[in-house]
């Protein structure tokens, strides 16, 4: 392509200097034209025996050849301006397909996460293999600086893992034998000996890259808007240059009493035809919606459709799931009042006593006394559901729960004021003291909420299963405008409803979960968020929009990108139609020649091509 | 069922007009064709086999699009 495009170029120049005249100029011309234009003629030739007529060939074809036939017919032997512009337009084209092409790449090399290979290892050899061809329990093996083809469990070996290809965050993570491993991270330091459990296709890296890749069959309403304008469109355009070749001349001859100059309105008419094709709006607009899914992946926000990306862009109202979402989901022990005893001694008969359970707070109460605990210490453990635990501790009756276990005893006990869990000692039926239990807020949860309000976000949502009080301190602490607590599952859909219903049509509602328990609330929002979500597959199932760590700062990032697509498009769409329709406007007036046209098509859309590739950077937004 | 197949096609409207000429072919449920990933994914109706439906595709597809490709 490139060897004719040169080739033509110096043979027009060239013919350009040599003073020939008659059939042999006519000739010669001709040669520089076949060469560059031939397959262009086959196209077209093809295109009406298929009865597909307005294609781009067809239009090249009928301009150009109606451009010679002019020449000829006014005797004028300039027939450069039929091969410049087959020549523009053949440049254009090989342009055009280099930038398609290479973006194609750029895009496909972010999302390179997909492993080649897998080491299976078996009876000590290893051998290089298809990740597709390892069954569930295979072992394989990960050298450092290779991708985790498959997700599965670590039996041997300590590394740390780069996550980044994954969820956007750069800091490693480590890996220790016993963990959990998800395909698509890369081993960094040492060797793993990983067990599968799960096949290639259906491990974490796989759904990942389907789920990507599939995301721009969901056509967004931009999108449908452009192939409904571009049916339309197209005939309009073959109608107008019709009418621009029939009308004004029958006009001067009939009405004004001017001569017809037929030549001069058929080749408006023509270059009419060239400036209209609708390229440009076709390939940019789904192009930018590629770019910006393909960009959210890479900072870890999947986007599961265009049509989403889009409803993101204009989401008003997002509600939030608090444990879990805005608060870590683990309890910590924040506080120990009214003490009969040491505290630490108050906290070691109460995890003693709980040493059997494994209910958060009983976790949350051995992980704060911090120390290895001595079960046989703890016997006659009896567990009143719903209130406590009562236990002989080192011959000691340990009693620990609620107010309701106290009362239940008959122990007079001191209420907290503090907002959390309380939890109540009684030692040989003596009130010993209690200890404050809570959810701690993420660190990064208040500068979440900031930068969504700064990202246009008009209300935050708290919805929340717990008490009022603990809800209150926690959406005060974080700036959040509206809470609902004591909520059964059942209820956040509702309210999901109730604000969906009061809300204006135009602004959308997005809900943020962790995926685990709210798939229904997800599914009702306008956009599902599901957070944290590595390795879950229910969360990737229910939710619209995947966060793949649970950093809620990630909320406002998908937000800014999906804004930000949605500006490239709509900038596209403007800049596109509005150059194309000036074109046609100064063609039909006579202000602008074949050159222009040209620019009208091919220059248009390498400009859109580059505009919507802007879509990908999305690092520092 | 639903498959997905690679193709080869030069610009986004031609994608678009085969897309509408697979949607047409008999035995075709749905067919989407994407072209920054070059796919075609189609969904066919029961009781139809996949090659002989791709090769009614393919056809329709050469007749609105002389330079496109299915690779079946």
């Amino acid at each position: 392509m490139l060897a004719r495009i040169i080739i033509a170029a110096v043979l027009l120049v060239a013919l350009g200097f040599i003073p020939i005249a008659g059939w042999l100029r006519f000739g010669l011309y001709m040669a520089a034209y076949f060469i560059i234009g031939y397959d262009i003629l086959i196209k077209a030739g093809k295109g009406i025996k298929n009865r597909q007529v307005f294609d781009e060939s067809f239009l090249m074809a009928i301009a150009t050849i109606g451009a010679i036939g002019l020449a000829i017919y006014e005797k004028s032997g300039d027939y450069t301006e039929a091969i410049a512009v087959m020549l523009f337009y053949q440049v254009g084209e090989w342009f055009q397909s280099y930038a398609v092409g290479k973006s194609r790449r750029n895009i496909s090399e972010l999302m390179d996460i997909r492993p080649d290979y897998a080491n299976l290892y078996k009876d000590g050899v290893i051998e290089r293999v298809d990740p597709d061809e390892v069954e569930i329990g295979s072992t394989i093996v990960v050298n450092p600086g290779e991708k985790v083809p498959i997700d599965g469990v670590i039996i041997e070996g300590n590394s740390s893992l780069n996550t980044s290809a994954l969820t956007g965050e750069s800091l490693p993570r480590d890996a220790k034998s016993g963990d959990e491993i998800i395909s698509g991270c890369i081993n960094m330091s040492g060797v793993l000996k990983i067990e599968t459990t799960r096949e290639f296709g259906e491990s974490t890296v796989s759904k990942i890259l389907d789920l990507v890749e599939n995301a721009s069959s969901r056509k967004s309403k931009s999108e449908n808007f452009i192939s409904k304008f571009a049916r339309i469109y197209t005939p309009a355009v073959c109608t107008g240059a019709v009418l621009l070749a029939v009308a004004p001349p029958l006009v001067r001859l009939f009405a004004m009493d001017l001569p017809a100059s037929w030549e001069t309105w058929v080749y408006r008419a023509l270059t009419f035809l060239v400036a209209s094709c609708p390229c440009a709006l076709v390939i940019s607009i789904p192009l930018s919606f590629f770019a910006g899914i393909g960009g959210a992946s890479k900072e870890g926000v999947l986007v599961k459709g265009s049509n989403y990306l889009e409803t993101l862009s204009k989401t008003k109202i997002v509600v939030f799931d608090k444990t879990g979402t805005l608060t870590q989901g683990v309890f910590e022990v924040s506080g120990i009042h009214h003490s009969k005893m040491e505290n630490e001694k108050l906290l070691e008969y109460a995890a003693l006593a709980e040493s059997a359970s494994s209910h958060p707070i009983s976790r949350s109460l051995q992980r704060a006394y911090g120390k290895e605990l001595d079960q046989s210490r703890a016997e006659n453990i009896q567990e009143i559901s719903g209130n406590g635990v009562m236990a002989t501790v080192d011959g000691l009756r340990i009693a620990v729960g609620n107010d309701k276990l106290m009362e239940h005893l008959g122990i007079e006990y001191i209420p907290c004021r503090s907002v959390g869990t309380i939890i109540h000692i009684a030692i040989d039926g003596k009130y010993a003291g209690h200890i404050v239990i809570s959810d701690v807020v993420k660190p990064q949860s208040k500068g979440a909420i900031e930068s969504l309000k700064s990202a246009g976000i008009q209300k935050t949502v708290m919805l929340t299963g717990d008490t009022a009080s603990v809800a209150e301190r926690v959406a005060g602490e974080l700036g959040i405008d509206q809470v609902y607590s004591q909520l059964l599952p059942g209820d956040k859909v509702e309210k999901v409803e109730e604000l969906i219903k009061s809300k204006p049509e135009k602004s959308k509602l997005a809900f943020v979960g962790d995926g685990i328990n709210d798939a229904p609330v997800l599914s009702r929002a306008d956009i599902g968020i599901a957070m944290g979500a590595m390795g879950s597959d229910a969360a990737i199932e229910a939710a619209d929009v995947v966060l793949m760590d649970d950093n809620p700062m990630k909320i406002s990032k998908a937000i800014k990108i999906s804004k930000k697509c949605l500006g490239i498009v709509y900038q596209n769409i403007v800049f596109a139609i509005g150059i194309k329709l000036l074109c046609l406007l100064l063609v039909a007036m006579g202000l602008a020649g074949m050159w222009l046209a040209i620019f009208a098509d091919v220059g248009v859309m390498i400009i859109a091509v580059l505009n919507a590739i802007r879509a990908l950077f999305v690092r520092k937004i | 069922m639903k498959k997905t197949y690679k193709i080869d096609v030069d610009c986004a409207n031609c994608a678009n007009k085969m897309e509408t000429a697979a949607c047409k072919t008999p035995g075709v449920a749905a067919a989407t064709v994407n072209f920054m990933t070059l796919k075609m994914n189609v969904e066919f109706e029961d009781g139809h086999d996949p090659k002989s439906v791709m090769e009614q595709v393919r056809k329709n597809c050469k007749r609105v699009e002389d330079d496109c490709e299915i690779y079946i």
